[in-house]
Parts: structure tokens; sequence; C-alpha cells
């Protein structure tokens, strides 16, 4: 296994390297150096000389890709692509274009991403595990029908519409909790109920259907009917066989999702007022900080490589069938 | 009988807290510690992280909302006073110019020509502190306890708290002065430099001095510090403890108004040499993250991804409320701290609310202390009368939320590009054009739809409560409006379509070559709310048979086409920086061109005569023949008509009945330490306005359970059919 583990770490290196590159052609595409000064230095009185200074402080004065006055190597060296991208395999992300340092930045808002994150992952999974399985063990009767249909109106709701209306109906009118907000340690409970129950309410529709398809399919297979022909309850069959032989599928979409996690949420971030990670990103677009976006685009990339290794990883632990090597 | 077990005692022991907590009538949705609800805080939003708050480099709203507070310049405009007036902050006096010709004797004002420099000397008031800060920390011999940190003991900290000892001194006038050595650094990046290097003598060298000291200091490995100190600069020059002299260029009156701005405010050197230690930018312990100052208020939490708070610096000196303003704020309360200490609030909390939905219930629910409106919540909080009066709603005014309104010293407007063969040029043919135009785009609709009547139109380059703007029918803009009843009213279509015939366009055809007359308007952004704004656009020029299309871009593009002048028409805006026509006009003076000379002149406008006017107008004191000249200047560019003059947008701004002292001053950065609160009136209406509502959560049990017992009942039965049944379903 550790054999396998290397030589897909290995692989990951010309990913990370493709996944960079692409950031900073699409990056440098829309926004040129010229751009990100600008942005970085204001509205009024921008002189082209203050342009020219921030560039150069910010090592942005160079060609982005290939240095055609230099020879050899060092043509491939003295850019802006290399000079930017070399460091991050150090994870030393270095200083945002505001000065600020990234990798604190990052390690600060990991935080609160994660304690909107990990109970929604948590609870979502149980929740939606359950609804599954219910809907699985009252299959094709009207609550199964009727449970499928609520499933698709949950699912083709905007996530928006969950958001303004929990923070309507259970802050606003119900003053049960704080609109928006977050703060620190115990204190960030009655901040992080709303977004995690406007998540989980999001999640049930997709998320109850794909465990719910997951559960028929195993149903109908052999090893279902030889343990009813045993006489085991229902319960027993689904919980003891099925639950168990459908935990493949589940821990793919679950493992991958783990490092994503770190990310945040967008909308959820912002609405609800969370200084997580996926606040941070939008920011930084806005800002046209290149430093922080292609710093938080490897990070995600890493996370992601590293999830997928777990999955496979986690494969052989419930199905003793799968061998890596 | 089963006894309890001691597990049990336990867990209601957690519990106890919690349900104490829920019985003592404390609102459950207060985003607030429990700590601070009867403490003099007050509580505000910021919608975007601060980029900088270094008084060097900041320069936009978002970040003067703090540091106008903690950061003093020698002069401030007095709050209650209109029109804007400056008066003494940190200074004795408002410091009046002394003229010197080139020889350097001093002659009198009276003649431009002969005046090569001006000298603005500055007395500042001895006694003013710094606030605590550990760049002042000093051990019993005075030596500086943390100037020479090591990189590992820097790694311990990770905010100014980790530092145990603060310290303080007394404001002196070097301070001043090496603040404005500091806007010359290399590596800040003042976004004034260009323009104070025009005037202040010898600036301009200064910057290209530190430029090589920087570099050589890189090259010697001293550490990121560079001394400013150790180079004098001609325009800024320490006189005494307390006194500091600025030399100009010629004659620059709007130099007392940059003195009221952060630019100009006092930096001590201990901060520069605390900051520039090496490990502390990795640590984000910065300059422009913590600033030093003197003011009423200083950062003791800086987290701009969460929250900022400003608390009562302990050593502020004292200054007190105004004792006069202008007619009318006896009568509204405004001087009923006359005469009283400043501050009045103990400390303010400002939480990142980057949605607006959010932030409106949560000042509905007494969680802010104020208020703008957003589109989103304006017929809530607004209900505008037949005649066109604006009054709060029932509900607001239920709650005793009070309105205050102002137009902004600002000016949103459509610009051609005079350099523009169809629309630019300064022919009658093309003069015309841009006159019907100007006539078709109705701003009074536009004000109405877009932005619920927040404004008035523009009837040039100059908005209220700029010396220059004239109220009534000597104000009109008379290309575009005729003076009907009492008011202005805009000339007719038929005016625009005479006007457009005469520039050879009639019906919207060019008569020359008989093709139909397309016009191109770039923009930015392209939400949905822009697509009916560019509707209404094209819809107004339709009014004309014009055909207006809409070139839609990113900003960054459109930036490039404003720099190389591929836009022909374009929307932009402008808010002065001080009360003074100067800030207008020279966005109309030749020189200033974008194409040409990188200028604010995103019209490109270059009309010599007006140039000329601008030129003798700038340096003048306020006067009669100075509002001549500008009726001129008016007149000319409101002929040419290089912008369709838009309109002067209005804020609304609401205030909860705990909140005093509120009045709009569009100049002022520093206003917080005026504004008083009532924390027992905040507590009683917040308690009032938020009881939990439980009875939803029973009716919700109520129905799971309903769900949950049909679904048991059925799984039991299910469970105790035969397996073959079973299966078969």
């Amino acid at each position: 296994m550790l054999a396998y583990i290397a030589r897909r770490l290995l692989y990951a290196i010309p990913i990370l390297i493709g996944v960079n590159l692409i950031t900073f052609m699409l990056f440098f595409i829309v926004n040129t150096p010229d751009d990100m000064a600008r942005m970085h230095l204001g509205m009024k009185h921008v002189t082209p000389q203050a342009i020219e200074k921030w560039k150069a402080e910010r090592g942005y004065d160079k060609p982005l890709l290939y240095n055609g006055e230099e020879e050899g190597l060092t043509a491939l060296t003295e850019t802006i692509f290399f000079e930017k991208s070399l460091r991050l395999f150090v994870f030393d992300f270095g200083l945002s274009d505001d000065g600020r340092d990234i990798g604190h930045d990052i390690y600060q808002r990991m935080w609160p991403s994660l304690a909107i994150a990990v109970p929604v992952l948590v609870f979502g999974l149980l929740t939606n595990i359950t609804v599954a399985m219910l809907l699985a063990f009252f299959r094709a009767t009207y609550i199964d029908v009727a449970g499928v249909i609520a499933l698709v109106a949950l699912m083709s709701i905007s996530s928006l519409f969950y958001i303004i209306g929990g923070q309507f109906v259970i802050g606003k009118l119900l003053h049960l909790v704080p609109i928006s907000g977050y703060d620190s340690g115990m204190n960030a409970l009655k901040f992080i109920v709303l977004p995690v129950l406007v998540a989980l309410l999001y999640g049930i529709g997709s998320g109850g259907r794909w465990y719910r398809t997951i559960f028929l399919e195993e149903i109908g297979k052999d090893y279902v009917r030889t343990a009813r022909a045993k006489g085991l309850s229902e319960r027993l069959v689904l919980f003891r066989h099925v639950l168990k032989n459908a935990m493949i599928p589940i821990l793919t979409g679950v493992v991958v999702l783990l490092p994503l996690l770190f990310m945040g949420s967008l909308i959820l971030e912002s609405f609800f007022g969370i200084p997580g990670l996926g606040s941070y990103v939008i920011d930084a677009i806005q800002a046209q900080d290149f430093a922080i976006v292609r710093s938080m685009v490897f990070v995600g990339s890493v996370l992601y490589i590293i999830g997928l290794i777990l999955t496979d990883i986690s494969y052989t632990l419930v199905d003793p069938r799968i061998r890596l090597s | 009988m089963a006894r309890p077990r001691a597990s049990n005692y336990r867990i209601w022991l957690l519990l106890l807290p919690v349900l104490l907590a829920a019985c003592d009538g404390r609102p459950w949705n207060n985003p607030y510690p429990r700590e601070e609800d009867d403490q003099n805080i007050m509580y505000s939003s910021f919608s975007e992280r601060p980029k900088h708050l270094d008084p060097a480099r900041s320069y936009s709203a978002s970040e003067y909302q703090f540091i106008g507070q903690i950061y003093e310049p020698p002069l401030q405009y007095h709050y209650l006073k209109r029109p804007y007036t400056l008066i003494p902050l940190t200074a004795e006096a408002v410091p009046r110019p002394r003229y010197y010709d080139a020889e350097g004797s001093e002659i009198s004002a009276g003649d431009d020509a002969e005046v090569a420099y001006s000298v603005y000397e500055i007395h500042i008031r001895p006694g003013i502190r710094y606030q605590p800060h550990p760049a002042f920390a000093t051990d019993d011999k005075g030596r500086y306890l943390y100037h020479g940190l090591t990189r590992e003991e820097i790694e311990e900290k990770f905010s100014l708290a980790d530092f145990p000892r603060v310290g303080t001194r007394e404001l002196v006038a070097a301070d001043y002065v090496y603040q404005i050595k500091r806007l010359a650094h290399p590596r800040l990046f003042s976004p004034i430099l260009g323009v104070m290097s025009e005037y202040i003598v010898g600036l301009e060298d200064y910057a290209k001095t530190l430029e090589q000291a920087y570099k050589s200091r890189d090259k010697g490995g001293a550490g990121k510090f560079l001394d400013l100190r150790r180079y004098p600069l001609e325009g800024a020059r320490v006189v005494d403890r307390y006194t500091y002299r600025i030399t100009v260029k010629g004659k620059y009156p709007q130099l007392v108004y940059w003195l009221a701005m952060p630019f100009f405010a006092p930096v001590p050197v201990e901060a520069d040499i605390f900051y520039s230690q090496p490990g502390m930018a990795e640590k984000n312990l910065t300059f422009d993250w913590y600033p030093v100052g003197t003011g009423p208020y200083y950062l003791t939490v800086n987290d701009p991804n969460r929250k900022m708070e400003l608390t009562r610096n302990p050593h502020f000196r004292g200054e007190t409320y105004p004792r006069e303003g202008e007619a009318g704020d006896a009568a509204a309360g405004l001087l009923r701290d006359a005469g009283r200490p400043l501050p009045f609030i103990d400390k303010v909390v400002y939480s990142l609310e980057k949605e607006s939905i959010p932030l409106w219930n949560k000042f509905l629910q007494g969680y802010y202390d104020t208020s703008g409106i957003s589109s989103d919540s304006f017929d809530q909080a607004i209900s505008i009368g037949s005649q066109g009066d604006i009054a709060l709603t029932e509900r607001m005014q239920a709650k005793g939320i009070r309105l205050q309104t102002a137009i902004n010293t600002s000016i949103f407007y459509m610009g051609f590009n005079m350099m523009d063969p169809v629309t630019g040029g300064y022919g009658e043919r093309q003069r015309k054009l841009r006159q019907a135009i100007s006539i078709a785009l109705d701003y009074e609709e536009y004000i109405s739809i877009f932005a619920n009547g927040r404004g008035i139109p523009a009837q040039g380059p100059i908005p209220p409560g700029i010396f220059g703007y004239r109220e009534g029918r000597a104000g009109i803009n008379p290309y575009v409006y005729d003076w009907v009843n009492g008011r202005a009213v805009r000339k007719p279509i038929a005016e625009a379509r005479r006007l457009l015939a005469e520039a050879g366009y009639e019906n919207g055809v060019d008569q020359e070559t008989g093709r139909p007359l397309v016009l191109y308007f770039d923009v930015t952004g392209g939400g949905p709310d822009d697509k009916a704004r560019m509707d209404w656009y094209r819809k107004q020029f339709q009014k004309l048979d014009i055909q207006l299309v809409v070139r839609n871009t990113d900003y960054n593009r459109f930036r490039d086409k404003m720099r190389n002048g591929n836009a022909q028409i374009f929307i932009w805006g402008w808010n002065a920086d001080y009360p003074d026509p100067e800030n207008f006009f020279f966005l109309l003076y030749g020189p200033n061109g974008k194409v040409k000379y990188h200028g604010e002149n995103a019209a490109n406008y270059d009309n010599p005569e007006f140039n000329r006017l601008f030129e003798q107008m700038k340096n003048m004191e306020n006067s009669e023949e100075r509002l001549r000249i500008i009726e001129e200047m008016n007149d000319i560019v409101r002929r040419d008509a290089p912008w369709i003059w838009g309109f002067h947008p209005k804020s609304f701004a609401l205030y909860h009945s705990w909140y005093f002292n509120a009045k709009p001053n569009l100049m002022a950065n520093n206003t917080l330490k005026y504004k008083r609160i009532d924390p027992r009136l905040r507590k009683e209406k917040r308690a009032q306005w938020n009881q939990p509502v439980l009875w939803p959560l029973g009716l919700l049990g109520l129905l799971l359970l309903a769900l949950v017992v049909p679904a048991a009942i059925a799984y039991v039965r299910r469970e105790h059919r035969p397996p073959a049944v079973r299966g078969t379903i």
C-alpha cells in the first residue's frame, strides 16, 4: 500500500503544476499586472510611475511565462509564473497583495469554515442516510412516493431561498438565534445553529435521493435475498447487510468531500457573516489578489488529491476484496 | 422508587445556566456577549474589509471610518456648521499662508504671478498624547522594550495584546513632518504622492532620494526600516517642538483641506521602527494594520474578517462638543451636549456584514444603532407621498426610528469622449448633438426608477454644499432646462430633435451619409439590475431615433478603453475630496486628460478658455470674483456639454431612538466622537422587540410526531409480516 501511496503522491506533482498553470493563465487572461496594480492603488490619482513601482515591488514587472531577454533555463525561471509558483510547493504562500501573510490568514479562517462544515457533514450524513433508509424500507409505497416528491421539491429550491427564508423565519420572526455573525470558542454555537440547519435542509433533497438510489440498488442483490431467506427481519437486512455494502459509494462521496470542507461555502459564509475560507476566496477574486487566489486553488488541489487517496485507502477498509498495489 | 443517578444531576447542573439564561428575558438572538448589554458601546457594521489603515495609503470611505477616529491631522471640519468650515484639531489655529517671491522676499497675496512659494506654519497644541502602544513601552532607563526583538521573540506574538507593556508619549511637530516624508516612501505607494509632488517643495526629488536609499539599504542588509529622519525634506521642516512648516510652490489654497485628511496626520517614528522588525509582517503585525494615533479612539480588535473594535483612548486630551452650529441645530437637540468632553461612547464594535438583508434585519431588531437603506428595504422604511414628500413608514415611526437625509458632495454623470470623431469635438455639429442627448436623457426619471428618488438632477459639475453651487433660476443649466412656475423643467423632446436636426442627424439619420446614427455606450457590469438600466438608456436615445449599442465589458477592459480613448459614451462618478469647486472643475481641466496625461478628466475635455479660467480660479479665496469666474466656467461646460450632468445622490440614514447627535457631515471623517447613545433604553427596546416565539416549535414537533407515528406503526406492521410477503413488495 505504501508504494501505491508514494506513486499517487508522485503523480500529484504534474497535476499540481498543471492546475497552477491553468489558474495562472485564466487569472492573467482577465487581469493583467497593470490591472492588479490599479486595483490595489485605488481609484484616484494613480500615476503610471506608481503602477510600475507597485509591479516591481511585487515581482509583477517580469514576463508572464517566458522571458525573451534571458537565455537558457533563466528564460523560464525569470518569469512571474516561476517565481510565484515555486514556493507553493513547500507551502510557502507568501504575502497577499495587500501585505498580509496568506498562510496565517488561511489558518485563521479555516476554523470558522470547519465549524460549519463538520456538523453539516456529520448531521447531514446521518439525516440523509436515515431518510434514505426509511424510504428504502417503505419502497414502492405511498410513503416512498411522497418522500421522493418532497426530496425533489427540496433540491429544486435555490440555496439562497433557504438562507434568506431561514434568517427571516428563525432569526427575524421567531427570534431564536442571531440572524448573522460569528464569535470564537463556545460563543460560536449560537451563530452556527442557523447556517447548519439551513445547509442540512438544503442537502436533504439531493443527499436523500442519492443514498436512496444506492440502497435500492443493493436491496435488489442476491445476498439480500439470501439474508431474507435466512429469516432476518427487514430492519436487520437493511442495517446489517445493505448499509454495510452500500458503504463504498457512500465513502466515495464523503471522503472526497472531506478536504473541500476546509474550503468553506461561498454563499453561506457571505450571508451569515462567517469569516471562513469561502469568503476569503471571493474577496480575493474581487480584489484581484492573485497571490490569494493562486494559494487557495493550490490548497484546494492538494486537499482534493489527498481526499482521493484517502478514498482509495478507505475502500480497502470496508471491502476486504480490494487491495492497493 | 428509583433513585436518580449522579450523572443525571450533572446533566441538570450543566443545563441549569442555559435554562436560567433562557428565563432572564435576554433575547436569544442577541449576537453580542451578555456582559456588553449595559455598556456604553455603539454597534455598527462594515461591508468591505479595509485594505489599508496606514494614513499614507488609506483613501476610501471604508478605511476612513476607522482611521478617521484614530489619527488626528492638524485640522478638522466643524461638525455642525454649514457650509463646511475648517477649524483646528491638534493645531492652535487654521494656518494662514505667507507668500514669497523667487528671491525669498515676503510679498502680499495680491499678485499670483509673483508668488513663488507659500509657507504654512502650523503650531501644535502641547500636551496631546498618543494611545497606549507597545512601540512606546520603555524600561526604567528609558530604553524601548520592544524595538530590538529577535525573530524567536516575535514568533510568540500574534497580536498587540501579546506585548504586556505599553507606553505613550507627547505628540510633537516632528511626527507631522515624518508623515509628510512617508508620502514619498518607495514602498508605501501613497495615492497622493503625485498630486503633492506638484506642490510641496522638493517632494518629487525626495521620492527619488528615498528610492535610492531604499535600494542601497537592501544591499547593506539593514532590515526593513528606512529612517526618514536622516533625509531632510525642503518642503516640510520642524521649526520647534510644537511647530512645523510646509512650503508649497506658488499658491495652493486647497492645501488646508488636505491638512484635514489622514494623509497629514502624525506618525510616531517609534511605531515605524517597531513594526519594521524582521518577523512582524509574517504575523500580520504591520503599521498598515495596527494604527497608532492620538485620536479619541484606538483599535483594540483588528479582525477584518469578522469585527473591528475601537476603544476610547485613555490619553485623549478632552476636546469638547461644539457650542454653536447652524440655525435649527439647537431645536433639533444637536446642542444639548454643548461643552461636554468628548468622546461620549466607550467602545465601538464594527461587525462584518456583506449582505444588506441581514444587516437591515439586525438593525430592525436593535442590534445595530444606525443603518443606511438599501433598495431591497426602501419600501419598508420610506413612504413617498403624492407630492413626492418623503417620510418614514408607520412601522419605522412606531419603533422610534429617525431619518436624516443629505445631498452627497458627489456626482454621477454620463460622459462623452471628446476625442471621438462623432460625439467629441468642439464644432457646432458635435455640440448640438451632445446638447440634444442631454435633453433626451431624463435623469428625473432615472432617479425615480433606479435610485428610489434618492438624488437631485445635476445642473453642472458642482454639487450643493460646495462654493459655486447656485440654487433656483440662477443655478439651472439653460441648455437643458427652462424655469417654469418657480422650478426647473426639462426642455421638451421637440427641442432636442430640433438640435439634432441642426447637428445634421434629422430623425436619427446622418444627413451626410444617409446612415442611421449609431452610438456606443461602454459600460461594465452585467447583473439583472444593470440590464434594466441599459434598457432605460436605450429608450432615452430612441426618443431621438438614435440607436444605442451597449458595449458591456469587465471592469479592467473598461478602464483600458478609457485610458486609450476607445470609449465613446460612458458613465463615471466623483466624490469630493474637499469642499472646493476646484475639486470638481479639475475633472474637466485639459491638462488632466485621461488619454494624454493619465489624469482624472475622463472625457478628455480640453477647452482653452475653460482651462485659462480654471487656472485663475483654483488659487483664489472664495469671493464674488471667484463666483463670477465659476459661473463663466459653468456656462462654458454647460454649452459644450462634455458630460450629461447626471445627478447628485442623496444619502438616507436611519437612527434608533437611543442614538443622539446625528447630523450628516459629508466632509468630516472623525464624527464618531460627537455621537452619544443611551444603552439602557437600547436594552429595553431590544428585550421588547426580540422575545423568542416558541409556539411554532411546538407545532413543528406535533407535525413531526404526526409523520413519525404512522410511519412507526407501518414499520411495526411490516416487521411482523411473513418474510415472503415482505420480499414481494
